[in-house]
């Protein structure tokens, strides 16, 4: 009932039907929500940030906080600066936060509010912060968005006070879920490497149920740790997309240098990051992470033989599509649409020439929607399709397995505590791939051919 | 408890938007703008525009702008649809930096052209959101021209969010159906004993469940606005004798309407609860004033209570000393939760809507009672003052305030999009208190150490 997809291809150049990505404010939100103590605020129509707030709660299933500039008509006729300096006093009045993010919308793009000028000379209570990022949605996506908050988190923030560098390193993990920047954490502790991570929301939109509701949560990164990392020896930025700008301007502004990694998903991509990490502070891998890598190389020939041939569908945010798509090469499987929603040409150059590698052809894509994808499915079915919530009529509609991955996933839980980067997160991405596919065999299977061992 | 007071808001603007009953003998303001900086719970007008456009089942509903407004609203809204699923796609114009500077009207044309090649639908309705406000596309125009082409309706919906609240959007979203249902010289001619149901967007099937309810007492429903609606349907619109309101916020405007245009009266009705449902029945077989239906009504009312009541009773021996906070969208809503409450033996302690009228503050305020607090356009920390304050063990609310209860280990029923269950009608009423039972009296709270 929910196929409304014609088979036959033509091209659109009206717009998107079924889009697969949202505006840059959300992914400028989210990036503020991992600075500790962070009120984000939406420079613009309240219907934004009410917008912003709700996906983003549905995605968590936490409390999300920002405010908004409440632009009404006569803003907009006037500009917006009034507004925003009300707000910032406002925000600081009642709600406290330590440091305050704004970013644009649409609409104060449009009409050209001068955001440094107006933060020039707007009230800013002492010891308290206030930064911003232009995110314009207009031009590129949610992860567009993620990324100019990030650089403008160095920009304001970062500061090098000494020549000589300390040991340590700065990950900037990328639009992953809380769980993901925990195990990426994990994963340079366990190297015995003191780390800065930021945008970190974990703590922040996995918090813990206390009873009380806490504005500001335990988590995210400290102003005075973002500050220091601008002493630190090197940064990572994983995924080319979200995390490369920012890591960038940390090496122009103070000099860090930079180095960007794929999203840590799979086997290779986990081991790239722990020999950059051990390239650059002259560490053994400890045995611990040894231990996990052989797991997961265990549990990859223990069931390989589910894997193999099949092909997949993935879609998303470009830097876990990239990653994804090498594990599943890794895997034995066959990625043969492979598409994010996300504008970039780096994002078709990078996926196709893995699949070149491995001797593959698919439809690759960046800055395409939803309903291309399920044509191209039509006419090229998979055995798995592999995307955001969005997936589930695609899924539906041609009745294949499907495994939730990326955001937004709003229909399904407990998703945004559990990581799928790192050793640890590549078996649990196996597991689910696994379980949908022998789900499915198990439900399709006549009953002469339906095994008890598999 | 500590006694509730006001002057402790940090935000003086704030002050004469919260009132608390018997206290003070203070007129709400309400229907303002959010104060700037304000981690306001409110949506925009188009927003407000979409959710009561949205179920028109077969319909294009395209909105021209940049991606977000569409994905955010892309099938958010749990209307379902006997017919078509058109309507739970998401379109849009995906305005790009040219387009801002240039304009956005060609793309919009072509953008309707492919739709309508692609998809054939009779009716596409095109949503204006801020941005076009200010770049100022002829959104009218390229409507018209559109629909010439292609001999169809293409209506714009001017719903820049700017130009106010979710209030404003609900009269843009009137404003476009009473272009759609215009009615031709041909159609005019009432169908006795029909009715038009307005403000039921059949969320979890909720309006097929009055549906059948009216039909069983002898009344034709003609169309429901907008709940699993479509073209044809919506195109007889003015044929009905009778317009019945449930969502007074949403479609008063357009019920005042019809009546000065096509001379249809209309009377208020409420499907939430026991009472009200059996009121709203009685109200409708009078207003025909047929024996028939009147004693119908009386069956149906007498069957379906003797059914419900006992279950209903049951689960409220289970909410002694309990105390619910209401936190929800409109005026109308928060009335009928009093009363529906009160049906299972809850107080209301609390109670705020983002878009409540001044006839609505005034109702509510007579429902209440001593001591409730009354609060237009709230931010979570003021409802979490005052939930606390008050001690309420329940919040009703929308998306957004879920996560804010749990945090503060409160129970938790979405009373907006993300409903499951149908709360209309007689089996409404059970679904309703079967749903406090089940959030209110889960073991999960006894895990929760409420500091
Ligand atoms: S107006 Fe722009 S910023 Fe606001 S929701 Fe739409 S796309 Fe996003
Ligand atoms: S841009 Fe305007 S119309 Fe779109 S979501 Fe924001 S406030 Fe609403």
């Amino acid at each position: 009932m929910l196929d409304f997809t014609p088979k036959e291809i033509k091209k659109l150049t009206g717009g998107v039907i079924n889009p697969a990505k949202t505006c840059q404010p959300i992914g400028a939100m989210y990036a503020a929500l991992g600075i500790h103590r962070c009120l984000p605020h939406s420079h613009g129509s309240q219907g934004c940030c009410s917008y912003h707030r709700m996906h983003l709660t549905r995605h968590f299933r936490d409390p999300i906080m920002a405010s908004t500039s409440s632009f009404t008509e006569g803003a907009c006729v006037f500009g917006g600066g009034a507004n925003l300096k009300t707000s910032i006093k406002n925000v600081f009045a009642i709600y406290d936060p330590d440091i305050m993010a704004v970013h644009t919308t649409c609409l104060t793009e449009t009409i050209g509010d001068d955001i440094p000028s107006i933060l020039s000379s707007a009230e800013v209570p002492a010891g308290k912060v206030v930064i911003h990022a232009n995110t314009p949605s207009y031009v590129g996506s949610h992860i567009t968005g993620f990324s100019n908050m990030t650089k403008g988190i160095v920009t304001y923030l970062a500061e090098s006070a000494k020549e000589a560098k300390k040991e340590q390193v700065n990950i900037i993990p990328g639009f992953v879920n809380p769980g993901d920047m925990r195990e990426i954490k994990r994963l340079v502790k366990t190297m015995g490497i003191k780390s800065i991570m930021f945008p970190d929301t974990s703590g922040v939109v996995d918090s813990p149920m206390t009873g009380k509701f806490e504005m500001y949560p335990k988590g995210g990164a400290r102003v005075e740790d973002i500050r220091d990392s601008g002493n630190s020896k090197l940064t990572i930025a994983l995924g080319s997309f979200a995390s490369t700008d920012a890591a960038i301007q940390l090496e122009r502004k103070c000099k860090v240098p930079a180095k960007t990694l794929k999203a840590p998903i799979g086997i290779k991509a986990t081991d790239e990051l722990l020999m950059a990490l051990r390239n650059s502070f002259v560490r053994e891998i400890p045995s611990d992470l040894e231990e996990e890598r052989g797991q997961l190389v265990d549990i990859m020939t223990d069931t390989h033989y589910h894997f193999h041939g099949k092909k997949v569908a993935v879609f998303g945010d470009p830097d876990i599509v990239i990653g994804l798509t090498e594990f599943l090469l890794s895997l034995g499987m066959i990625p043969i649409h492979v598409l994010t929603g996300t504008p970039g040409n780096a994002f078709e150059k990078e996926v196709k020439a893995m699949l070149l590698q491995a001797g593959l052809k698919a439809n690759v894509k960046a800055a395409g929607d939803l309903f291309e994808f399920h044509q191209w499915i039509k006419n090229e079915p998979v055995d798995l399709l592999m995307g955001n919530t969005y997936g589930k009529y695609i899924a539906k509609a041609e009745d294949i397995p499907f495994v939730r991955i990326g955001f937004p996933i709003l229909d399904r839980s407990v998703h945004s505590y559990m990581p799928v980067v790192g050793y640890k997160g590549a078996m649990r991405l196996i597991e689910m791939i696994s379980n949908a596919l022998l789900d499915r065999q198990d439900r399709d299977a006549r009953e002469e051919d339906f095994e008890l061992v598999m | 408890m500590a006694a509730v007071k006001i002057t402790d808001l940090p935000v003086i603007e704030r002050e004469n938007s919260i009132s608390i009953k018997g206290k003070q003998k203070k007129q709400l303001k309400c229907d303002t703008d959010s104060v700037a900086g304000c981690v306001s719970q409110r949506a925009c007008v188009y927003c407000g525009a979409r959710v009561v456009l949205n179920p028109i089942t077969d319909a294009v509903h395209l909105v021209h702008g940049p991606i977000g407004c569409a994905s955010y609203t892309w099938d958010i809204r749990g209307s379902l649809s006997s017919g078509s699923e058109l309507y739970r796609n998401s379109f849009s114009t995906d305005l790009k930096e040219n387009d801002v500077i240039f304009g956005g009207e060609k793309k919009l044309a072509r953008a309707i052209d492919e739709l309508v090649a692609k998809y054939r639908p009779k009716l596409v309705f095109v949503y204006s959101t801020c941005i076009v406000g200010v770049i100022g596309d002829d959104l009218q125009a390229v409507c018209r021209a559109a629909a010439q082409r292609h001999g169809i309706e293409v209506i714009p919906v001017e719903s820049s969010g700017f130009i106010g609240n979710k209030a404003a959007g609900y009269r843009a979203a009137c404003d476009a159906l009473l272009s759609l249902i215009k009615p031709a010289d041909s159609l005019i001619g009432q169908i006795p004993k029909s009715i038009n149901y307005l403000g039921d967007f059949n969320l979890a099937g909720e309006a097929w469940i009055i549906k059948k309810y009216l039909n069983r007492i002898g009344v034709t429903v003609n169309v429901v606005f907008t709940g699993d609606s479509n073209y044809e349907s919506l195109k007889n619109t003015a044929r009905a004798s009778l317009n019945i309101i449930q969502c007074a916020g949403s479609m008063i405007y357009l019920a005042q309407k019809m009546k000065e245009l096509y001379d249809i009266p209309f009377i208020n009705v409420s499907f939430l609860g026991l009472q009200d449902t059996a009121d709203s029945l009685r109200k409708i077989a009078a207003f025909f004033n047929d024996q028939e239906i009147m004693r119908r009504a009386e069956e149906l009312i007498k069957n379906e209570e003797a059914e419900v009541k006992p279950v209903i009773a049951d689960y409220s021996d289970k909410f002694v000393g309990k105390k619910a906070a209401v936190y929800v969208g409109g005026g109308f809503k928060a009335v009928s939760l009093i009363k529906q409450f009160a049906e299972i033996g809850i107080e209301v302690v609390m109670i705020g809507t983002q878009t409540g009228r001044k006839e609505e503050y005034k109702s509510i305020n007579d429902l209440v009672n001593d001591g409730t607090v009354i609060l237009d356009d709230a931010n979570p920390s003021e409802l979490e003052k005052f939930m606390l304050e008050k001690g309420a063990h329940l919040l009703v609310g929308g998306v957004k305030e879920r996560p804010l209860a749990y945090k503060l280990g409160m129970a938790f029923i979405d009373h907006n999009h993300d409903r499951k269950h149908p709360l209309s009608g007689f089996v409404g009423a059970v679904n309703f208190a079967r749903e406090v039972y089940s959030t209110l009296c889960s073991p999960i709270w006894t895990l929760v150490n409420r500091g």
